[in-house]
């Protein structure tokens, strides 16, 4: 039995491991798994995020987003230095999570954005692509199961704490 | 210059550099950074770490933060023995299977127990609140209850056959909320042992003297020394653990 990698393309992590081996042309089965979570909150809870939540998952994000561009990326083209590297993939895959969310990131943040241009240029814009399709389609989601999203429902109010 | 390591001994990690570079024999220069004293916030300390963390290194012009990432630097460049970070590929990968796992899985719910029991009670004056507490140890149950069960059961220590870097981290993390007075390996007996084969593997000595500080019980005089401070932290710290 060769290679198995499980993941769900909603999960960004999920997404790392599969540019990285799809780039690197590493043969692997793909082992799909749905994990049902995702930044999507209201869309899957069907429900409002209390505005004070938002405003403060939204502040922290920003700080991160300051900390990525000062401390990691700098004058650099990549998060790690003059080439691209894992961290680049781990950081841009996390970072397209709250884009597909309808959080625009790299709107107001040149720097980020021009690294992302890049990132995407290096890994190929249709493996890009072809990684985020699932997490960019989010709003056409069936709706969640019943039964599942009750039961999901305290760990997914659990994470926003 | 030689290697400068910036480190506070009440933090997990810094124990685990120190007693890393102290086991392999590591020249360095020790530079102590007093967290309760906010000394971590300081320009001076943004110079060396701006993301206000410790533990941090120096090596020249060479800054590095993170842990893991000073853990691994450390054994590269100093050639460790191979037993602390394997070559063979899968025990290798186990080791950093571990590595990243704990930084949410231990760490995380570990020092909130400590913040619980220890620091916020110190900086705040008040009591420490027996709900809180016992909901923060739930948090950490599960992760105990993995490697007591689950990792401990098919092997000696946490990644591989032998004490790896995976063994060092996860040692000083237990050993945080333990030192305080709230001792987690009481309902594993796995974990007990492991932690028994660990210390005698590090050697008791350096082990106490990483120990020393967090073993003691705090001066109250000292969470009085600055009230500015005190209240700022006791804020982040109601925040965090909220």
């Amino acid at each position: 039995m060769g290679l198995e990698l499980y993941l769900d393309l909603l999960s960004q992590p999920s997404r790392a491991v599969y540019i990285f081996a799809k780039k690197n042309g590493i043969p692997f089965e793909l082992r799909s798994v749905e994990l049902l979570k995702g930044m999507m909150f209201p869309v899957f809870l069907g429900e409002q995020v209390p505005p004070e939540t938002l405003a403060s998952t939204l502040a922290e994000l920003d700080r991160c987003l300051q900390l990525l561009e000062d401390k990691f990326l700098k004058d650099q083209d990549f998060v790690a230095g003059p080439h691209i590297s894992v961290a680049d993939l781990v950081a841009i895959t996390e970072l397209m999570h709250p884009v597909s969310a309808g959080c625009q990131v790299f709107r107001s943040r040149p720097k980020l954005a021009a690294w992302r241009q890049r990132v995407e240029a290096e890994v190929g814009k249709d493996l890009f692509q072809e990684a985020h399709a699932a997490v960019m389609k989010v709003e056409d989601l069936p709706p969640a199961d019943p039964a599942i999203k009750e039961k999901l429902k305290p760990s997914v109010q659990c994470l926003l704490q | 210059m030689p290697l400068e390591l910036f480190l506070d001994l009440y933090s997990p990690p810094c124990r685990a550099i120190y007693i890393f570079a102290r086991k392999n024999g590591i020249p360095f220069e020790l530079r102590p950074v007093d967290l309760g004293r906010g000394e971590h916030l300081k320009p001076e300390f943004l110079k060396v770490n701006p993301l206000r963390k410790l533990p941090a290194l120096k090596d020249g012009d060479f800054l590095l933060a993170e842990s893991v990432a000073i853990l691994l630097y450390l054994s590269h460049k100093y050639q460790a023995a191979t037993h602390w970070y394997p070559s063979e590929l899968q025990a290798r990968a186990r080791v950093d299977e571990y590595l990243a796992w704990q930084h949410t899985a231990v760490q995380l719910p570990a020092s909130n127990v400590y913040l619980c029991k220890s620091l916020l009670p110190h900086f705040s004056g008040q009591p420490v609140d027996p709900v809180q507490l016992d909901r923060l140890l739930g948090k950490l149950k599960p992760a105990l209850q993995h490697l007591d069960g689950e990792v401990l059961a098919a092997k000696p220590f946490l990644a591989t056959e032998q004490l790896s870097l995976a063994d060092l981290m996860a040692f000083t993390e237990l050993m945080q909320p333990t030192a305080v007075g709230c001792d987690i390996f009481q309902d594993w007996p796995r974990l007990a042992a492991w932690r028994a084969r660990v210390e005698a593997a590090l050697g008791p000595e350096l082990v106490q003297d990483a120990h020393r500080l967090v073993l003691q019980p705090r001066d109250p005089r000292d969470a009085q020394r600055d009230p500015k401070l005190a209240q700022e932290l006791v804020q982040r710290l109601l925040e965090r653990l909220s």
